[in-house]
């Protein structure tokens, strides 16, 4: 479904992406681990067009996407929930995700539909449901990373892009927000590419898994493989580590 | 005259002068929202709404009610294009550059005005009947009610458009955030075009309904300008009702000063106003601190 193949990218003069090539099959979810800095949120940004690649390839649904704007990309059915959240905070809850239908209203889709797919949204979180005329600034942390996804969904991607959601977030959050994640994959279909830093959770979830150092892929396979490689349990679990220090 | 009916007329002449300045302040507002620049060429917007109309009517005869909607078109159609020559090409730039800029354009548009009309003062006719109305002791010009009662409905209109239409969403969600804006889809460029081209037609229609009274010359957008920007910063760059009530205190306390003091004070009043809000209060009178701009 997508594919990057040799993409580079520049933020300014630094190269943030080296030769990196990544695929995801339809109804995959692939998560990227890495550390700070490792350009798992570049990947990200340069499959939405916001800090497009100056090499390589990046075909979606074997179309070339490379060169196209980031709100090209999202009518072509690819969503991000940037890291942070983001959401639109002094705007209520209703509000942002009618933007998140933005394009949508645009090229006239029923509103009708628009409306359905909100309460959809709504009884997958149904904590964002009681509080649709509140501020999104003055929600939790996790409840604004419920609506940042609920606003991506409201796009009706096929493929969803997700930017450490589990950052910053409660444990019983992170689960809740994880197990939504693999209904939107079982229920709905929708590919996931999962960005974290809380890589244990992430390949629990995940099909698969790319790991990210300084811009280059340095390893990849199917995720319960990743949670068993030395090298990865070493660097971005945290376990065994005496075990392998002391080998 | 006694006290008590002077202070009415004060006031009631106050408060059309301080609707046009509300008027022009959100277009101020509007623009920063969009784009974090302060458009120095909004009170040109003014002025061309003025002459535009003017023209119209005394070049091509149209009647006043056909110049004004055509003066407002072509004042917007000036406002895109300003836009699209003068911030567009330069997005990458610093927004003090960019404001620069605007003073630059605001230069060219007044001395171009001035080469294709000319240097006098000119009155516009009024809507209607010149006939003043008595109440209670103060006399009122019907443009006067003219003048509050389309600042009314243009207010109306530009917090329905924020709150109800999902242009106006995007629009704020732009100020807001706009990584997350471009992210779901909006294009930005689109809406700083769209900032500028609302901006632009408030601005020129402003322009015309206070023309027939203070009359209209190429350089009146300076100062209506500045009173404007003073009053959209009362109301803390807000491009709602914030910035309508900081145009009517602005225009009250000026017609007062112009009054009871001296009218060479008129406008002295209105920069002292600014420059205290901007000591005391820069959010503005009814912002807190580092608070969410609407």
């Amino acid at each position: 479904m997508l594919r990057l193949k040799n993409i580079n990218t520049y933020y300014g003069k630094v190269h943030a992406l080296k030769n990196v090539s990544l695929h995801l099959a339809e109804g995959e979810i692939v998560t990227l681990i890495g550390a700070n800095g490792a350009g798992k949120t570049t990947i990200l940004n340069t499959i939405s067009g916001v800090t497009p690649a100056n090499g390589g390839d990046l075909l979606f649904q074997k179309e070339e996407i490379k060169a196209l704007a980031p709100d090209r990309i999202v009518k072509l059915g690819i969503s991000q929930v940037p890291e942070g959240r983001q959401v639109f905070k002094p705007m209520t809850v209703d509000e942002n995700l009618e933007l998140g239908a933005y394009l949508r209203y645009r090229a006239r889709d029923p509103k009708a539909e628009i409306l359905k797919d909100k309460e959809e949204i709504f009884q997958l979180f149904p904590r964002l449901e009681e509080r649709r005329k509140q501020a999104a600034g003055t929600m939790s942390g996790g409840e604004q990373q419920m609506l940042a996804i609920g606003r991506a969904l409201m796009a009706r991607p096929k493929l969803l892009l997700l930017d450490e959601p589990s950052m910053g977030l409660a444990p019983l959050v992170v689960q809740e927000i994880f197990r939504v994640l693999q209904r939107l994959r079982d229920e709905r279909g929708v590919t996931i590419l999962l960005v974290e830093q809380n890589a244990k959770a992430a390949l629990k979830l995940a099909d698969r898994g790319y790991v990210l150092e300084t811009g280059k892929v340095i390893l990849e396979g199917a995720a319960d493989e990743l949670l068993e490689n030395a090298e990865v349990k070493r660097a971005y679990l945290g376990k065994d580590k005496k075990e392998i220090w002391e080998r | 005259m006694e006290l008590g009916n002077q202070l009415l007329q004060y006031l009631l002449s106050g408060l059309s002068t301080g609707a046009i300045y509300a008027l022009i302040g959100i277009g101020f507002s509007i623009i920063y929202n969009a784009t974090g620049i302060i458009n120095f060429a909004q009170g040109e917007f003014v002025m061309l709404g003025g002459m535009l109309t003017l023209f119209l009517m005394e070049t091509l005869k149209l009647p006043l009610w056909a110049a004004i909607p055509l003066a407002v078109l072509l004042a917007t159609l000036v406002g895109l294009l300003f836009e699209r020559l003068a911030i567009r090409p330069l997005r990458k730039a610093s927004p003090i550059s960019l404001v620069i800029i605007t003073i630059g354009g605001s230069i060219l548009i007044r001395g171009l005005s001035m080469l294709i009309w000319d240097k006098d003062t000119h009155a516009l006719p009024p809507f209607s009947s010149e006939e003043p109305i008595m109440i209670a002791g103060a006399t009122v010009l019907p443009q006067h009610f003219w003048i509050l009662g389309i600042t009314v409905v243009l207010i109306g209109l530009n917090k329905w458009f924020f709150s109800h239409t999902i242009s106006g969403k995007a629009m704020r969600a732009c100020s807001y955030n706009p990584r997350a804006a471009g992210l779901v889809g909006i294009d930005v460029r689109r809406m700083v075009l769209l900032s500028f081209v609302i901006s632009a037609a408030m601005g020129s229609l402003a322009g015309i309904i206070v023309a027939p009274l203070t009359m209209t010359s190429y350089d009146v957008g300076v100062m209506l300008g500045l009173k404007g920007f003073c009053a959209a910063i009362i109301g803390g760059m807000s491009s709602g009702i914030p910035t309508v009530i900081g145009g009517l205190i602005l225009g009250v306390l000026e017609s007062l000063g112009a009054g009871l003091i001296s009218s060479g004070y008129k406008d002295a009043i209105a920069f002292v106003i600014l420059l205290l809000i901007l000591f005391i209060r820069p959010q503005g009178l009814f912002g807190k601190p580092e608070s969410e701009r609407v």
